[in-house]
């Protein structure tokens, strides 16, 4: 989709400056109006109703409110909602097809990659991410991109677990 | 990838089960106070005290009230409202003086947050500085009070002690035996200080409490992410002037509390202004900055202990002094002194001991629990300690432990007798001592061979034990109901914040009973209009308490189940045995029914009902516990010990002075292991934690007594990156005589002693015994640099107020 940011049509509403803003969430084409200073999480959050994606620190440190756009792991936090236009977004909600887990929901599961739960959705989407940009990271790699978020639950060597069975799975089921 | 080992021998208890919660938490399903919204919710921001002590000459709110969007702006000229947890020395909003740098002077509650914040950015207020109290000596000094009134605070008499026009919130003692003789006729006394910063918990969701307060009523409905809704409730209660009955607490999924959740903290500011706001629901939800500098902490703490000891290794006597930098307020500060008094010697036969432990009010961030409150801390000074007494009396600090630890038969420090079902120190030392390969301390001439290479080794280990810290009449209660289908619902009031209680507790339910875990049907939602009482989620209690209470409610639930199906099936109930969710005569197993055929009432064929809906409860309240007494500590404070042990490998690199932590073995007996995921879980968490603390985690104070670094940028947690290379877990299986099948807790026990372990590895490769935390690789490189053998707080160049 084009990127020209002259395509953003601006517009006052209620005393607030708003420009239209499309993009793609979890496969669905969304538009709406928002304030050109609303951060992608609050888009997500308080636009869409998206509650999965997390705030832990409001400032790019923890990776609580990581989605994925156009591929990439994103802290949603110090992103703006007008970054996204036209981008694909994927959200903790658009793990799960056809009312199945996904293989990396399912190990987080069963290793027991989560205690509070908080930044799951964060680890989720970090570890999503990467094995979709490689299918087979090394266990440094998978520290190196995991190491930007943050866990006070787990210790994460459960969450390291769960990762390394999902690649093993993902290999096998899936033929990744 | 770590293989499990663990096999049980029981059916449910034991077995390896996926917590209960995980599918909403993997598919952002759960939902937590900081993502509750209701209509007409206002939110709102608070104005923190640049100041740690300043006197407020005036403030001006009238272009805050102006904004459009204000509901309510608030300062302390508006509620004189004091709240505590044992001590009632915490105003809501700060009047006349603050008493730290976060202390709330003003807040806002508005239509949305950023109208709140520039509402706040539109009070002017006028400060007098005052010079603060910096540190534990300043304040022992006492020229200047924190709180000048400390006389007149109300506070729990008898068990917390504060002393008169004084900086001390609480002074607990203990002592037991001759000390003076001990110290006088001994081979050798030593004399030692340590010392370790406060740090903070980090839940990874901040501290987020919704109120609203009903215009026609009492009436407070509050949403909170807490630990403790049966506490928050009674202190609520105790503050406002209300009934219990009239404040309803509603306690969703928490996202990480480990202790920090404990008390009550956001809950009155957010009444007040939904009081002021007319009755709209308020949220008030803590930045992380504030989760920093605004919530509370670890205490800092000071040890300073003389031990005397005899050349063939036996300790004689032991003298401690536990300093405990409080910061402005008391919170659950005086109890985790308290426990200093009855566990501040470690898991050692101390014929000779005494313990003062005191709270200090200082204008720091103020104190609360933190997972094994006080624990962490006195071991930190008891298991160094020990082993720089091993290095001068030359005897292996292993051989050295094991004289000296607790047996059956032995008393602890406030004199309970153990038994044999008390768990054993000596397996879990032993085992873990194994599983690194101690085979003794490296010699001069090793370690200075390994310096050349750049990279030095060592081992060490360390002794933990604790008991929950909670009042003697502590309790907790099981409501279990029979649903239509046969499954089972049931209903606790402690919260399952990420521990895994809810999972744990099914499990046990699910043996009691003998249906499926799937059957058991247990919310980690807390409502305390419907849920039964739970006195706080601490202490690593639930277990323990709890699961004996699911124990009674599965038996009462079983008792009348067969009540009825006795009459169904013509025989005396005592005839009937269950199995697999089904009831069948003990001869004649063909007479049987199931669960579901006497759920809600059995029916005859001709419509005829009997029974009822089975509905059972179960309580558990804390068995022969006393109050300590106020001088010599002697009493029964400890419902049920876990004893263990932490042995670590690391390699100092002695140019950066980084520690890499190579293997950790932890064992801990917890009598019988309920979950073999979730404890391996904690052990993996509480370890990582620890290490923080140990080699990371520190607050910075400067000369103001301002907290330098309250963000993720300048106050580091461990990351990924900081996993150790292996942890193995060792769960030794002592039964307790009066535990749920004989268990214990273990919650907060794997993060204790985990920095103890670690100094005495650096001292195993340094030959350095260093007396301050955090072992970062600034402490390693400045300890090595000095060339001193025992590196202080002033030799690594603390921050003043550091400590």
């Amino acid at each position: 989709m084009d990127k020209d940011c002259s395509m953003y049509i601006e517009h006052v509403e209620s005393g607030k400056r708003k420009v239209t803003l499309s993009l793609t969430v979890n496969d669905r084409l969304v538009v709406r109006d928002v304030d050109p200073q609303m951060t992608l999480l609050h888009f997500l959050r308080d636009e869409l109703k998206l509650f999965g994606t997390k705030e832990a620190c409001g400032e790019g440190e923890c990776g609580a409110c990581t989605v994925i756009m156009n591929g990439k792991a994103v802290t949603s936090c110090i992103i703006l909602a007008i970054e996204a236009e036209g981008a694909q977004i994927t959200t903790v909600e658009g793990l799960a097809k056809d009312g199945k887990l996904s293989i990396l929901q399912e190990e987080f599961v069963s290793q027991d990659a989560l205690q509070c739960g908080f930044c799951t959705p964060g680890f989720l989407m970090s570890t999503r991410a990467l094995l979709d940009s490689n299918a087979d990271p090394s266990d440094e790699e998978i520290i190196e991109t995991l190491s930007g978020n943050l866990c006070r639950c787990t210790g994460y060597i459960p969450i390291l677990n769960a990762v390394k069975r999902t690649i093993e799975r993902e290999r096998k089921e899936l033929g990744r | 990838m770590e293989e499990k080992k663990y096999r049980s021998k029981y059916k449910h208890v034991g077995q390896p089960y996926d917590r209960k919660d995980a599918q909403e938490k993997v598919t952002g399903q759960a939902i937590y106070a900081y993502d509750l919204e209701f209509p007409g919710m206002l939110h709102a921001r608070c104005l923190l005290s640049p100041y740690a002590r300043a006197r407020i000459v005036s403030i001006d709110t009238s272009a805050a009230k102006a904004l459009p969007g204000v509901r309510a702006v608030l300062t302390g000229e508006d509620s004189d409202i004091l709240v505590g947890l044992y001590m009632q020395d915490k105003r809501v909003l700060s009047k006349g003086e603050t008493r730290y740098h976060g202390d709330v002077v003003a807040a806002v509650a508005a239509e949305d947050e950023e109208t709140a914040e520039h509402a706040v950015s539109l009070i002017k207020v006028e400060y007098e500085p005052l010079v603060p109290v910096h540190d534990v000596d300043e304040a022992l000094e006492g020229k200047t009070l924190v709180h000048e009134d400390i006389n007149d605070l109300k506070h729990y008499v008898g068990v917390f002690f504060p002393q008169k026009d004084s900086n001390i919130a609480s002074w607990n003692k203990s002592k037991k035996g001759d000390l003076e003789t001990a110290f006088s006729e001994s081979d050798l006394v030593v004399e030692n200080e340590f010392s370790l910063p406060a740090v903070a918990h980090v839940p990874m969701e901040t501290h987020v409490a919704i109120v609203q307060a009903d215009p026609y009523s009492n009436k407070l409905k509050i949403w909170t992410s807490a630990q403790s809704p049966f506490a928050i409730r009674q202190i609520m209660a105790d503050s406002f002037g209300i009934s219990e009955t009239d404040v309803e607490v509603h306690i969703p999924y928490v996202g990480g509390g480990f202790g920090g959740k404990a008390g009550i903290h956001l809950e009155p500011l957010a009444t007040l202004l939904s009081k002021a706001a007319g009755g709209a629901p308020v949220k008030v939800r803590a930045t992380r900055e504030q989760e920093f500098n605004q919530l509370p902490t670890r205490a800092g703490m000071r040890g300073r202990i003389k031990t005397s000891v005899n050349n063939d290794g036996t300790i004689t006597g032991m003298q401690a002094t536990y300093d405990w930098d409080s910061g402005a307020y008391a919170d659950y500060g005086v109890n985790v002194g308290k426990t200093a008094v009855y566990s501040g010697i470690g898991p050692y036969r101390v014929e000779n001991a005494s313990i003062d432990s005191k709270t200090i009010y200082t204008n720091k961030v103020f104190s609360t629990a933190y997972r094994g409150f006080g624990h962490l801390e006195t071991h930190w000074t008891i298991e160094r300690q020990i082993d720089i007494l091993s290095q001068k009396l030359g005897i292996d600090p292993y051989e050295f432990r094991m004289k000296n630890l607790l047996e059956p038969g032995d008393k602890t420090m406030s004199g309970e007798v153990l038994t044999v079902s008390s768990g054993s120190p000596k397996d879990c030392l032993t085992a873990v001592v194994k599983e690194i390969g101690w085979t003794g301390r490296k010699s001069e001439e090793e370690r200075e061979e390994e310096w050349k290479t750049g990279k030095v080794r060592g081992k060490g280990f360390a002794m933990l034990q604790k008991a929950p810290a909670m009042p003697a009449n502590t309790a907790t209660s099981v409501i279990m109901q029979m649903n239509g289908d046969g499954h089972v619902k049931m209903m606790i009031g402690a919260v399952d914040f990420g521990q895994g209680a809810i999972t744990a507790l099914a499990q046990i339910a699910a043996q009691e009973l003998d249906i499926p875990i799937e059957h058991i049907e247990i919310s980690a939602e807390i409502d305390t209009r419907a849920n039964p009482y739970d006195w706080n989620t601490v202490a690593s209690k639930l277990i323990f308490l709890g699961g004996n209470a699911v124990i009674k409610a599965s038996h009462e639930m079983l008792r009348k189940m067969k009540d009825v199906a006795g009459q169904a099936l013509r025989t005396d109930p005592e005839n009937l045995l269950h199995a697999n969710g089904e009831i069948y005569h003990r001869h004649d197993p063909t007479r049987r029914l199931t669960y579901k055929d006497v759920a809600l009432g059995y029916m005859y064929p001709n419509g005829t009902g009997i029974g009822g809906p089975l509905i059972a409860s179960g309580s558990s309240m804390a068995d022969g516990l006393t109050n300590l007494h106020p001088e010599t500590g002697q009493g029964n404070p400890a419902a049920v010990w876990t004893f263990g042990a932490h042995a670590v490998e690391i390699e100092v690199d002695v140019e950066t002075g980084n520690v890499t932590v190579l293997k950790v073995a932890s064992a801990f007996d917890i009598g019988q292991v309920i979950n073999e995921k979730l404890v391996y879980g904690q052990i993996c968490g509480g370890v990582l934690q620890g290490l923080g603390s140990a080699v990371l985690e520190g607050y910075k104070f400067n000369s103001d007594v301002q907290l330098m670094n309250p963000s993720f940028t300048d106050n580091k947690i461990p990351t990924m990156k900081d996993i150790p290379l292996e942890i193995v877990p060792i769960y030794i299986e002592n039964p307790q005589h009066n535990g749920p099948y004989g268990a214990r807790g273990v919650g907060e026990h794997p993060m204790i002693s985990v920095p103890s372990a670690i100094g005495n590895a650096v001292y195993d490769a340094l030959g350095i015994n260093f007396h301050v935390l955090p072992l970062s690789p600034e402490a390693l490189v400045l300890g090595i640099q000095s060339g001193k053998k025992s590196i202080l707080c002033t030799d690594v160049d603390c921050l003043p107020g550091l400590h």
